[in-house]
């Protein structure tokens, strides 16, 4: 993604503006501004270097970006259609491909909301078992996003040490749930899985290995000169324009917004655990990821306290329980594993609608569901963090040079499976 | 001998000759042999990311599983790159700029989809936006999988360099030349 | 770093919301603990929405539509949400019920202008006409793309059956 040249030196040069049609870069006149000067027209990706599924078209002024549209939508799966055709159980792997790298935390409050629509409450031990896969979640979704922000920049040694750490949080969970990045933990009633023995410690030693490594990542990545040169006071976003524009998630907090879907909703372990929220107050490029650095802390902090007050009982719905056969709920409580009956599939919530919000690594995650008593939701609307910080790319790179543009689209974190959903 | 350079010859054209002359040569077994272990230990896989298996894609990358060891990093322009990843699904607006990624790439060039949904369209078989890649171009090697693990990639890679070692990538390409024209997006 | 402050909910919301909107809601009704619902007329829209501002909730979590194909009504919602520490857990849908023929009602953009985006999507997946939007391009879909909108209930989608029929498919 570098600039071309000054415009005098194309024509020189025997190659003027349309010329080159790789889908990747490309670039045509736009005709003039106000001064005479040419406004160019640059269209970025889908192919491009860091998680692609998107087009940004720029408008330029020289180096400066007149104008940024994001152009979305290519990885739209229409989840909000098919799961109007499928059972309410079924939509939960669904909805999980949305964001991959964030299984947990993006199915969580669709199983909340149903189970408000049933009238069924986890029991206290699976509370605290989804909040311990929704923390090792979000450290693992902002160790994603430091390494895209790091390929962005083309600092590798990021991406190579934080996808290589990410993996020791992919293997909790994949230790926990059995799976490495869809999960299908968390379902309506409860948590499929109970702790596996020797879970604490590994987690232990994670955490400890976690604290050693964010003190390199500051020093190679976060406190480098080129990266605070880079991100220091660019894409500044401001408090009113974050609340006016309803930003979502870390780049909400970095802009001064004290505000957490985790302590609005007060849903799972939450309300008796003793964490912080991070807020900064600069709003630039480089609040935003110091306020992911911080929430990996307090991630770990949270996951601390879960192990240690984690409390002894069922993990999944009394009323749920009793249609599993007696020979086979043996076999639950001896292995700690669901195994469900096939009726379970056919949940019938009573007609009426319910909302629910969750926070996610990349912000807040909002779903609507209406049912009309029916064994399949009557409509599902979901609305991801990805796609309320789209807006960003227009807010943010008006007025920037253009090669603050990747140092934008890192820092905000954008995952456009999810976006697009 | 007067011989006019592109002139007509009772052994016809000339330059078309040479050519001739030069595949039958490389085609023999020791040039041959040397030419596919080196296509097969240098993969470079387009920075292409179609959908969600990307995640699974760049784990492989990581240090952990480590990829590049096959002679396999992902790389920048598709005008450099032989190999191209589908990644997940493929959906109509994606399919478009894919095709053309996949024009752009040099001969000889190979397709591994990853994923459920680049199969037959996985847990989204029913969606009205997406398109199964087999349609799109010829795809070498399926990763079955939702998502399926980096292992399975590194496997897939393994795969893909026997097929090029055992020269079965060739037989392919002449049925999909006329494969109609996808818009080139000028 | 600031302690997180008191959860402390604003109580009496909804006579708040009586009191507010009274003269232009059609209904106001507390569906859930902490969530709110507002019927309004849609030419009354913009000026609920301008109160509902005031009253701080100043963007708009979600822009959708649910088409009720048997009442031949599609159901246009926004649900508003805010950041202050006392309305943060409250979620209000103001929403209204149009024709399914000819879905129209006011943008909300200069009022919200979070709607943006999703009133666009709600555009294309449901053919809900915001009239006064600067910007009714296709998102999602390919550009391209003509028909029904998809998310309307009469567009049908393949729907999987329980019993796989073999014979069926090795016939095609």
């Amino acid at each position: 993604m570098t600039s071309q040249g000054s415009r005098s030196s194309e024509t020189d040069m025997g190659y003027g503006p349309g010329t080159i049609k790789e889908p990747g870069f490309r670039y045509r006149p736009m005709g003039r501004d106000a001064e005479g000067m040419e406004l160019y027209e640059i269209f970025i990706g889908p192919q491009h270097p860091a998680s692609g599924h998107m087009r940004i078209v720029v408008r330029l002024d020289g180096d400066i970006i007149v104008n940024a549209d994001p152009d979305i939508g290519y990885v739209h799966r229409t989840m909000e259609k098919l799961s109007e055709t499928r059972e309410y159980l079924k939509s939960i792997p669904l909805f999980e491909r949305a964001t991959i790298i964030d299984s947990a935390n993006i199915t969580w409050p669709y199983v909340r909301a149903v189970e408000q629509m049933l009238g069924v409450e986890a029991p206290l031990r699976a509370k605290y078992l989804r909040t311990l896969l929704a923390e090792i979640n979000r450290i693992s979704s902002h160790l994603y996003g430091f390494g895209l922000t790091g390929i962005f920049i083309n600092h590798s040694t990021m991406y190579m040490w934080s996808f290589g750490d990410r993996e020791i949080w992919v293997q909790l969970a994949e230790e926990l749930t059995g799976a490495r990045l869809t999960h299908t933990y968390i379902i309506p009633g409860g948590v499929r899985r109970d702790l596996p023995q020797g879970f604490k410690e590994k987690a232990l030693k994670a955490i400890r290995y976690m604290e050693r490594r964010l003190e390199d990542y500051m020093k190679i990545f976060v406190y480098n000169p080129v990266t605070v040169a880079r991100f220091r006071e660019v894409g500044v976003l401001t408090k009113n324009d974050a609340s006016r524009l309803g930003i979502v998630g870390p780049n909400l907090r970095a802009s001064g917004v004290h505000y957490d879907a985790r302590i609005a909703e007060k849903y799972g372990a939450y309300p008796e655990l003793d964490f912080e929220i991070p807020v900064m107050e600069e709003g630039d490029s480089l609040a935003r990821l110091l306020v992911r650095i911080e929430e990996i802390k307090q991630s770990m902090r949270i996951i601390k306290q879960v192990l240690d007050k984690m409390p002894q009982g069922p993990f999944f719905a009394d009323k749920y329980m009793r249609l599993i056969p007696p020979a086979l709920r043996k076999h639950v409580a001896e292995t700690g594993r669901i195994k469900l009956p096939g009726a379970f599939i056919r949940l019938k919530p009573p007609a009426g609608e319910a909302v629910a919000r969750g926070e996610m690594g990349h912000g807040e995650v909002f779903y609507h569901i209406v049912s009309t008593g029916d064994t399949k939701p009557y409509r599902v609307r979901i609305i991801t963090p990805a796609f309320r910080n789209v807006v960003l790319f227009r807010h943010l790179t008006r007025g920037a040079r253009f090669m603050d543009l990747p140092v934008i689209y890192g820092s905000i974190d954008y995952f456009p499976p999810e976006g697009d959903r | 001998m007067d011989c006019p350079r592109s002139g007509w010859i009772f052994i016809g054209r000339l330059e078309e000759s040479a050519r001739k002359a030069a595949d039958w040569l490389v085609n023999k077994t020791p040039l041959r042999s040397v030419r596919d272990w080196s296509i097969a230990f240098s993969l470079w896989p387009v920075h292409f990311t179609t959908s969600c298996c990307g995640a699974e894609f760049a784990a492989a990358a990581n240090p952990r599983f480590d990829a590049e060891r096959f002679g396999f990093l992902p790389f920048l322009s598709p005008r450099q790159c032989n190999l191209l990843m589908i990644e997940g699904t493929l959906t109509k607006k994606m399919a478009k700029a894919a095709r053309i990624v996949y024009e752009q790439m040099p001969d000889p060039k190979f397709v591994i989809a990853m994923g459920a949904c680049a199969i037959d369209g996985g847990i989204f078989y029913n969606s009205y936006n997406i398109v199964r890649p087999h349609e799109i171009f010829p795809v070498d090697v399926f990763i079955p999988g939702c998502p399926p693990r980096p292992e399975a990639v590194a496997r897939a890679i393994v795969l893909l360099q026997r097929k090029i070692r055992e020269a079965r990538y060739l037989k392919r390409e002449k049925k999909y030349e006329s494969a109609g024209e996808v818009g080139t997006d000028e | 770093m600031p302690q997180n402050p008191p959860g402390a909910v604003r109580m009496g919301l909804l006579e708040d919301l009586k009191e507010k909107l009274g003269d232009i809601a059609a209904e106001i009704r507390e569906e859930k603990p902490n969530y709110y619902s507002v019927r309004v007329e849609a030419s009354s829209l913009v000026e609920a929405a301008r109160r509902l501002v005031e009253m701080g909730f100043d963007h708009v979590a979600s822009v959708e539509g649910v088409d009720w194909i048997k009442e031949k009504e599609m159901e246009v919602s926004w649900h508003a949400e805010s950041y202050e520490p006392d309305l943060k857990s409250i979620i209000i849908k103001l929403y209204t019920r149009v024709p399914r023929d000819d879905p129209r009602v006011p943008t909300l953009i200069d009022v919200w202008p979070s709607a943006e985006f999703p009133e666009r999507e709600t555009w294309e997946m449901l053919g809900v006409v915001f009239e006064g939007h600067p910007d009714l391009r296709h998102l999602l879909l390919p550009s391209d793309y003509e028909g029904i909108p998809p998310l309307r209930k009469d567009y049908r989608i393949k729907v999987e059956g329980f019993i796989v029929d073999l014979t069926r498919q090795q016939k095609q």
